[in-house]
Order: structure tokens, then C-alpha cells, then sequence
């Protein structure tokens, strides 16, 4: 029987000729991904246990984002703590202010991932890599300390579920618009522990930033990882940019799926997760009028620069509707500076929004936009739990930027057209 | 080994974020995490859990965030077990390596309510409620993972394996 693309990338890294759902085993890693939340506890393990060096340590990436620049002193403390094990065991890839950018836009621009790698992170969101043809997952503290010393880790190879995406996106629909809509069809759990493997004629449609989106939020599902085939939009951005050889796994033709989903990207609209699952997903003529304090746009889903010239072409002219908050985040300093260049923050300011240094921020209700009791929040970011983004009482919409930036200037949640 | 305590009820998709907010995680101190679990899903949790005290829910426990901040507060704060239908994959790993005991057994968590008291052998998976007198039985773990457990999660089994 044939292999899915995410079990030809494990049973390559783990040096065997087949693997098949279920089966356990070992795999080599390309990378281990740490923040500055996860990497304490990690750093605090891997000192315990006296491993007294990193097996590989450039293939370890330490990011600080969270919190940072740091908000308070406790964040302070936990970013020295990993600064000192980064300077003692030799990481290079260890960002700090000014280097650092959201980890999942900052270890694809800076080339650290790429097609064919195996990739653990600290991070639920590390998933967003298989936008580039990687097979890539979320850990925790300790997996990250175990990767760390022996260049490895253990994997429950999973089955996977099939999404055919076809024909062109509709007006005003992105990446974001195609994982909301998949999540509120299968669910939370939809993809547990299996991949999402994505195909079909409508991904030549979905640029790389559409794809990281997706992938991003395959875990906002459950899944394991989210992956795309590598084409000629994957090898124009890696081209020069990814260190490692571009390594290209392919789904057998007789693979196995669990299922398998069609989507029609031409027939989507756009679409919100409204509080308090990413799974609470509507379509326009559901939304009703829902008055909104704050947009948030940036985070890892929805923090590259496509994402911010959308913001910029709806905000263009138009204004912050009074009594809305307007936070726009680039998720690293490269995009930063793009952004700027393109005059994007001309329009951004003139609004009436205001542009943030790269970082979580706000989307795991870290600091730079916090919620108060009552208070509503349109967001491009990927989780709407209870309390996400401040007050317990407080509520987040998941939104793309086109819908984010065109409720910023309605003040309630708003298509781009409702605003003209 | 044998564990027993009083249960906490909980519904389908307990996430991370409920577990221990985010606002919290500037700390990696285990008792300070503790004293914030379950804060924003249930206030009287941290009042009132007691050592040995079980966590029963629905579906899909631990979604969402890697932070293993969340089972090591649930594991501090006192829990001896978790028993669910479903855990989400991060938050499974992340409990096995830490050493949080966590068990699947649908049939247990239909039969289960807040404030029974109920006894398992984690070794053989047997639940028992002891205010009903029902016996559960819950899936074992595979063999690759029950070697992890019993070597004490997973530092210590790659340390073992040295």
C-alpha cells in the first residue's frame, strides 16, 4: 500500500523503507523550535537531566515573541534564562529583539525550514511549515529538551485526511477564509492526531502566505500537521533563501486517506469563528450586527506582508471607526520594513490605527491589546478560547484581514463591501 | 499504582488556555502555575482540589497551545489522573513525558459524576467508582509509550537508554 506524503517525509527521516499509520518510531530532526514560553521549562529539563551539550546546535532555533519586548520582569527573567543556555551551548539561531520576528514567519524568511525537513517545535503552531513541503508538529517543553540532546524524536506515524481544493478563490477570499471554513466542517477534533494533506487544482491559486495560513491553523482542527505539495510557487520562495537542499516527497497514488474533502474555493465567502471555538464558524448573513471594540491583524497566521497590504488596500483612505482600537503587527522586522517601504504605514496611521513591533503580543493575551470585561474583539489570529485575548468575559473573532480591516472602519464585524 | 480522590467534572474541549492562561506564563515555577489552574473555566478548582483529586471530561482534552505548563499545573496542583474519551495529541505526549497519568475510557466518563470518588490502578488501567460500585476497563497504552511511563517520562527513559 501506497504512503501519504507525510509518511514518505517520516519514513525518511527515520531510515526506513515504508512506514504505515500507527506504527511507532524515531525519525532524525532538521530542526528544534523553541519561544520564549516553552524554552524555560525546556532549558530547566535538558540542565536536569545534565545532557551537557546539543547535538546539533544549528539545528536548534530559540525565538523570543511572546512576550516580548519584554512586558514585565517575570518575561525578562525567562528570556535571560534562555539567552545564557543559547550563549553557553552555541545556538546561533537564537533571536532576540531586533533578530527576532513571530517564529513561524521568521524561521521560513530566514530559511531555517523547507521541503523534505522534519521539523519539532515548542510551539502548537509549528505546523505551519508544511506550507513549504515539510512535515512539521507541535511539542511540548520536554520533547523540545529530548530533540535537543539527541537529535530526535518519536512519532506516532498518523493517518491523514485528504482536502481537494478547486477552482479560483473567490473575490475577498484567502487562506484564512479556506482553513475557517474546513475547521467549521470537520470540527476541533476533526483532524485528531492525523494529517491534513492539502491538493487539487485550486492551490496554484493560493500563494505561500495563503498556505501558511492554512497549515498554521491545521492544528486548530487537531491535526497533527497540515501539508502541501511542493510546486513552482514553493520553489520560487525557497529559491535562495532556504540553507538545506530542497528535498520533494510525493503522495503515492494509492495512498490511504481516512477521507476525503472537497472544496470548491470559487463557491467560499467570507468566513468568522465566533466565540469561543475556532470550529463557530459564519457566513455573512449569520453574523447579525456584532459591535466590536478592537481588530487585531498580525499574529503567525495572518502577520506577512499579502496580509498587510490587504489591510492596506480596504484601510486605504477610510478611517478607524471611533471607539474601535486598530493594532497592526507585522510578524518580523523584514516584513516590517517591506511594509514601510510600500508606504503601507502611511495608510495604516492615517487611518487612525496604529502599527506594533513584531511580536504574539495580543494574540495569546500576552500584552499590546488586551481585552477588558465585555469588550469585543475582531482578530486575524488563530484561537478564540475563553479569556484568549484578556478578560475571561472578554470575546475574539477570527477573522481574515480583508474582514478585519473592513470591520475596523464599520465598527461591528464587516465584509469589504459592506463598508464602500 | 493505585490512586483515589474526589472527581472534577469537565465538558469536551478544555483548552490550554483555561487550563493555565497565557498571563500566567512568565512563570515556570510549578506551585505558582498550580495556584492558577482551571482559573478561567472554574474559579473554585484551586480551593478546593485535594492531593490525589482525578479530572474527568468529554472530549479532546488539552486542545490547543503546546504549553506544558498545563500538565505540570494540573499535575502540581495535586490531580493523580485525568480520564477523558479523547486528549488532544500535544497535551497526550506532553503528560506522558511529564509523568501526568492520563487515561481514555469513554465508558468511565459517561459513568462518572462531579464529586464521585474514584480509585485506579494505573498500572492495569482498571477505574473503579467507588460511590457506584462500577469497574471500568481503559485502553492500554502501547507498549513504546508504557515503557516511557514506566521509566518515568521521558528524559529519564532516554536516560536510561544511554
Amino acid at each position: 500500500m501506497g504512503m501519504t506524503m507525510s509518511q514518505k517525509i517520516l519514513a525518511y527521516h527515520a531510515g526506513l523503507e515504508s512506514v504505515k499509520a500507527g506504527q511507532l518510531i524515531n525519525a532524525e530532526l532538521d530542526m528544534v523550535l523553541g519561544n520564549d514560553i516553552t524554552s524555560p521549562v525546556a532549558v530547566k529539563e535538558f540542565e536536569k537531566a545534565g545532557f551537557g551539550c546539543i547535538k546539533c546546535p544549528e539545528r536548534v532555533s530559540m525565538v523570543m515573541d511572546h512576550f516580548t519586548p519584554n512586558k514585565d520582569i517575570k518575561a525578562a527573567e525567562q528570556v535571560k534564562t534562555v539567552r545564557t543556555f543559547a550563549n553557553k551551548y552555541g545556538v546561533e539561531n537564537f533571536f532576540d529583539v531586533g533578530r527576532m520576528g513571530i517564529e513561524h514567519a521568521l524561521l521560513p524568511e530566514q530559511g531555517l525550514v523547507g521541503a523534505g525537513d522534519l521539523v519539532i517545535g515548542a510551539d502548537s503552531h509549528t505546523c505551519t511549515y508544511g506550507a513549504l513541503g515539510a512535515f512539521s508538529t507541535g511539542v511540548g517543553s520536554t520533547d523540545m529538551a529530548a530533540g535537543m540532546m539527541s537529535g530526535q524524536c518519536w512519532f506516532k506515524v498518523p493517518s491523514a485526511i485528504k482536502f481537494v481544493l478547486k477552482n479560483k478563490p473567490a473575490k475577498y477570499i484567502c487562506g484564512k477564509d479556506v482553513i475557517l471554513h474546513i475547521i467549521g466542517l470537520i470540527g476541533v477534533d476533526g483532524a485528531l492526531y492525523k494529517s491534513m494533506e492539502f491538493t487539487g487544482d485550486g492551490i496554484q491559486y493560493l500563494s505561500i502566505d495563503d498556505r501558511f495560513t492554512i497549515c498554521n491553523m491545521a492544528i486548530e482542527a487537531g491535526a497533527k500537521n497540515g501539508i502541501f505539495p511542493v510546486d513552482d510557487v514553493t520553489r520560487e520562495y525557497l529559491n535562495g533563501r532556504f540553507k538545506r537542499e530542497v528535498r520533494v516527497f510525493e503522495a503515492d497514488p494509492d495512498a490511504e486517506y481516512e477521507r476525503t474533502i472537497e472544496v470548491d474555493l470559487s463557491k467560499l465567502e467570507p468566513t468568522v469563528a465566533f466565540p469561543h471555538l475556532p470550529e463557530n464558524t459564519r457566513t455573512p448573513e449569520a453574523w447579525g450586527e456584532v459591535k466590536i471594540d478592537q481588530v487585531v491583524i498580525g499574529s503567525c497566521t495572518n502577520g506577512h506582508i499579502s496580509d498587510l497590504r490587504i489591510a492596506a488596500d480596504i484601510l486605504r483612505g477610510k478611517k478607524v471607526a471611533k471607539g474601535v482600537r486598530c493594532i497592526i503587527i507585522p510578524a518580523t522586522n523584514t516584513i516590517w520594513k517591506q511594509a514601510m517601504h510600500e508606504g503601507l504605514f502611511d495608510v495604516f496611521i492615517d487611518a487612525g490605527a496604529v502599527v506594533s513591533t513584531p511580536t504574539c503580543g495580543p494574540c495569546l493575551g500576552g500584552h499590546m491589546g488586551i481585552l477588558a470585561a465585555g469588550e469585543r474583539a475582531v482578530a486575524t489570529t488563530n484561537r478564540n478560547f475563553v479569556g484568549r485575548m484578556g478578560h475571561v468575559d472578554s470575546e475574539v473573532y477570527l477573522a481574515s484581514p480583508y474582514v478585519a480591516a473592513a470591520s475596523a472602519v464599520a465598527g461591528k464585524i464587516a465584509t469589504p463591501d459592506q463598508i464602500k | 499504582m493505585q490512586v483515589r480522590g474526589t472527581v472534577f467534572r469537565y465538558k469536551s474541549d478544555v483548552d490550554t488556555d483555561v487550563i493555565i492562561p497565557a498571563r500566567y506564563l512568565n512563570t515556570t515555577s510549578e506551585a505558582e502555575l498550580a495556584s492558577h489552574c482551571m482559573e478561567d473555566i472554574d474559579k473554585e478548582f484551586v480551593k478546593k482540589v485535594k492531593k490525589g483529586d482525578i479530572i474527568v471530561a468529554e472530549d479532546n482534552f488539552g486542545c490547543g497551545s503546546s504549553r506544558e505548563h498545563a500538565p505540570i499545573a494540573i499535575k502540581a496542583s495535586g490531580i493523580s489522573l485525568v480520564i477523558a474519551n479523547s486528549f488532544a495529541r500535544i497535551f497526550y505526549r506532553n503528560s506522558i513525558n511529564i509523568g501526568l497519568p492520563i487515561l481514555e475510557c469513554p465508558e468511565a466518563v459517561k459513568n462518572i459524576k462531579a464529586g464521585d470518588v474514584v480509585s485506579c490502578d494505573l498500572s492495569k488501567g482498571e477505574i473503579v467508582n467507588e460511590t457506584t460500585g462500577q469497574k471500568f476497563q481503559a485502553e492500554p497504552f502501547p507498549e513504546f509509550i508504557q515503557n516511557i511511563i514506566d521509566k518515568g517520562g521521558l528524559i529519564a527513559s532516554i536516560k536510561a537508554g544511554k
